[in-house]
């Protein structure tokens, strides 16, 4: 009765993929909020099931609506980060960028975004205008408006300072055609940057660590990167991700995953700053798994993956893009990494919670 | 990234393979484990396996401080977290393992003050920073660990810290080794060292190992090339017909090891005459325990817990893994009942568990991988 290593293997798969029924869990736990596996079956199982509709199904970064004369593309995003302020940026333009980010991989032009502020009895009110004057700066680099948006304050003790949600809406490209489903084995993908930058500079800033690195959150708004690759690639381009919490592993998961494609990449071309690298090596964290707040994940048809690649390098923000794997039919569902040693391993999506409240 | 770069090379992997392969014997099959988890965790994350020759096999050892602790011990330090005033200070893996009613994490939801911490010291700040909360640190590991939590007993001491206190753990590498050996389940050719618990200990408490039990001990660091290195020598010498401590993490580890960490565990601890590990049972002076002297800072002298021993989920089988007798996927609940998301073992949990690591690195066919490639 005894299986074989093949045979276990086969059976775990099955279950890996199966969807989730429920969650299994009695409470909430941070881990519902890092981004990874339990994020997931917690938004499957509960929302997806409580707010079930087609406009809700693709579960993408925005939901697209059709409208006379057009698609809008329309999302949403809270901010909880700690500390509010940190190298590169702060929460308010972290609210903003997200927004405009999750528009922009959908293919939208960003028309009009939308911030609610929950506030904390006692806030100082200068460290808000602050806040608020980032916002306003992140909006206009961005060239969207800040259109409505709302107050409350909690007593003190409620809150830890203030949370950010920021809503948006925008006019989705006639020619992009983008979703996951469109992957096909001998695609290319693409990553417009190094990796994992957001997510440890939070780390580093919050002072819990005694590690003194030189390393900033690349907090940027992408919605220029994208048009310009939708410009030069329309068609060819699969689709688009912000490799936000969870990092490039768990986008990537989720990609092969819906697409029943097999991914892998190439541990050396996956580009690292050294300082990234360090700290994660450090704590013991996967880079793949950390954040990035300004970089993108794009996969293309393999004919312009280096047209695409110049694209992507030719943006200020792209300038260390890079072609960091490809698209196989097999393993379907699956995340391989070819290691700079020489062997291969499995790229899973994140378990547990190394890294709250970091966006 | 310099500084480990060159230790991760695949072209000098490829020399080192070859070297190898050259020193197997035809028809001999080599069963070598590597001790300590933090190997386990490298040769899953950088796919070590896929470069050696299929004669030889790594059996993964006991040496990941988390999965050892058994579970009546992660219910005491969940009742420990539980008492009101407590600060609950622990590292990060040992928030997720369950216990009798659920995780550390499961406590922190339900109301308990729970926080994570990367070393002791940061867990003696807190106290200092909350004089009038009691913070408890939850101490684990092998001798690796041991010497910053003596530290830090010595600092409160020394600053007259009253509301600290330490829930020791601490296990001590060289019995489990024993009790591995005296397993009758198990044929070993050789043993890829511990390099940070050899730090600590250095390379002398190893020899019996070579002269009573005749297999090489080659005591390594935890880059690729370092365990690449160690395989090497452990063939080397068997094709030599040696059996030896040989010690290939030079670059931080000595023959006697660190006597000023010693001395600092010597101060503040000792050893228990017995202490239960997962799967393992009890082994006779396996562990240290604050020193009489230090009671005032010992969190099992001063709070209240239950102590009560638990018997492990009938269906886990962390013990055989931690022995090496079972492969992670032999195990019936591996991967299906027990994930890194919902783990049941603790073995699980870690990522320098064995089943972690390859939960989370190896789970990929070799022949289903190789087939796509063709």
């Amino acid at each position: 009765m005894s299986r074989t290593e093949d045979e276990v293997l086969d059976v775990i798969e099955k279950r890996r993929r199966r969807p989730h029924f429920k969650v299994m869990d009695e409470h909430i736990t941070l881990a519902h909020g890092a981004g990874g596996r339990s994020s997931h079956v917690l938004i499957e199982t509960l929302f997806g099931r409580a707010f079930d509709n087609p406009l809700l199904a693709p579960m993408a970064d925005a939901a697209t609506v059709d409208v006379k004369g057009g698609r809008l593309a329309f999302s949403t995003d809270s901010f909880v980060v700690r500390p509010l302020v940190f190298p590169g940026g702060d929460i308010g333009e972290l609210a903003v960028n997200g927004t405009v980010n999750d528009l922009a991989m959908a293919g939208a032009r960003p028309l009009a975004l939308s911030a609610a502020f929950v506030l904390e009895e006692g806030f100082p009110v200068k460290d808000l205008a602050r806040i608020a004057e980032s916002m306003a700066a992140a909006a206009a680099a961005a060239g969207v408006p800040i259109a409505t948006g709302d107050t409350k304050v909690v007593e003190r003790g409620n809150a830890d300072g203030l949370y950010i949600c920021t809503s948006g809406v925008g006019l989705v490209r006639d020619d992009a055609n983008l979703a996951a489903e469109r992957m096909q084995p001998g695609d290319k993908v693409l990553v417009s940057g190094t990796m994992g930058d957001h997510g440890m500079a939070i780390m580093i800033a919050r002072g819990d660590l005694e590690l003194e690195v030189d390393l900033r959150s690349d907090t940027a708004p992408l919605n220029e990167l994208v048009e310009q690759l939708l410009d030069a690639g329309g068609d060819a381009i699969r689709c688009l991700r912000d490799p936000t919490r969870g990092g490039l592993a768990t986008v990537l998961n989720e990609l092969a995953m819906t697409a029943e494609v097999g991914v892998v990449i190439d541990e050396e071309a996956v580009p690292l700053r050294p300082e990234t690298n360090g700290a994660c090596e450090i704590l013991g964290i996967d880079p793949l798994h950390v954040a990035n707040e300004g970089k993108l994940v794009a996969v293309v048809a393999p004919e312009a993956a280096e047209e695409l690649l110049a694209v992507l390098r030719a943006h200020p923000l792209g300038l260390e893009s890079a072609i960091v794997g490809g698209v196989n039919a097999e393993p379907p569902g699956m995340v391989l990494l070819d290691t700079a040693f020489g062997g291969s391993r499995v790229v899973d999506m994140l378990a547990g919670d190394p890294l709250p409240r970091i966006c | 990234m310099k500084f480990v770069d060159e230790f991760r090379s695949a072209e000098v992997a490829k020399k080192l393979t070859a070297e190898i392969e050259a020193l197997v014997e035809p028809g001999r099959h080599y069963k070598f484990m590597e001790v300590c988890g933090g190997h386990t965790h490298t040769i899953y994350k950088h796919g070590i396996e896929d470069v050696l020759p299929p004669e030889i096999e790594l059996v993964h050892g006991p040496g990941c401080p988390v999965c050892v602790i058994p579970m009546g011990r992660q219910d005491d330090a969940i009742a420990i977290a539980e008492q009101p005033n407590v600060i609950f200070t622990t590292f990060g893996d040992m928030m997720r393992v369950p216990a009798s009613h659920g995780s550390l994490l499961d406590a922190k939801a339900r109301g308990a003050d729970v926080r994570m911490v990367y070393s002791p010291l940061d867990a003696l700040r807190i106290a200092r920073e909350n004089p009038d909360r009691e913070v408890v640190f939850f101490a684990i590991g092998f001798e690796t660990t041991a010497p910053s939590t003596a530290l830090t007993l010595l600092r409160a001491e020394a600053e007259g810290i009253e509301n600290f206190s330490v829930f020791a753990n601490h296990v001590t590498i060289i019995p489990a080794i024993r009790a591995i050996l005296d397993s009758p389940d198990l044929r070993l050719d050789g043993f890829i060292g511990p390099g940070h618990v050899s730090t600590v200990i250095g390379t002398r408490p190893y020899n019996w190992i070579a002269r009573d039990y005749r297999h090489p001990v080659v005591v390594s660091g935890f880059e690729p090339l370092d365990i690449l290195q160690g395989v090497y020598l452990i063939m080397r010498q068997l094709r030599e017909g040696k059996a030896e401590v040989e010690n290939q993490y030079t670059r931080v580890v000595t023959e006697a090891g660190n006597p000023l960490a010693l001395q600092a565990i010597a101060k503040t601890m000792e050893l228990r005459t017995t202490f239960e590990w997962r799967g393992l049972g009890f082994i006779s002076q396996s562990a240290l325990k604050l020193r009489p002297e230090y009671a005032a800072w010992d969190a099992e002298v001063r709070h209240e817990i239950p102590s009560v021993r638990v018997a492990d989920p009938k269906a886990c089988q962390c013990g055989e893994v931690l022995k090496g007798v079972i492969k992670p996927w032999e195990c019936k609940v591996f991967g299906t009942a027990c994930t890194p998301d919902r783990p049941i073992g603790t073995c699980m949990v870690s990522s320098e568990g064995a089943c972690a690591a390859y939960y989370n690195y190896g789970r990929l066919s070799r022949r289903r991988d190789r087939e796509a490639v063709s």
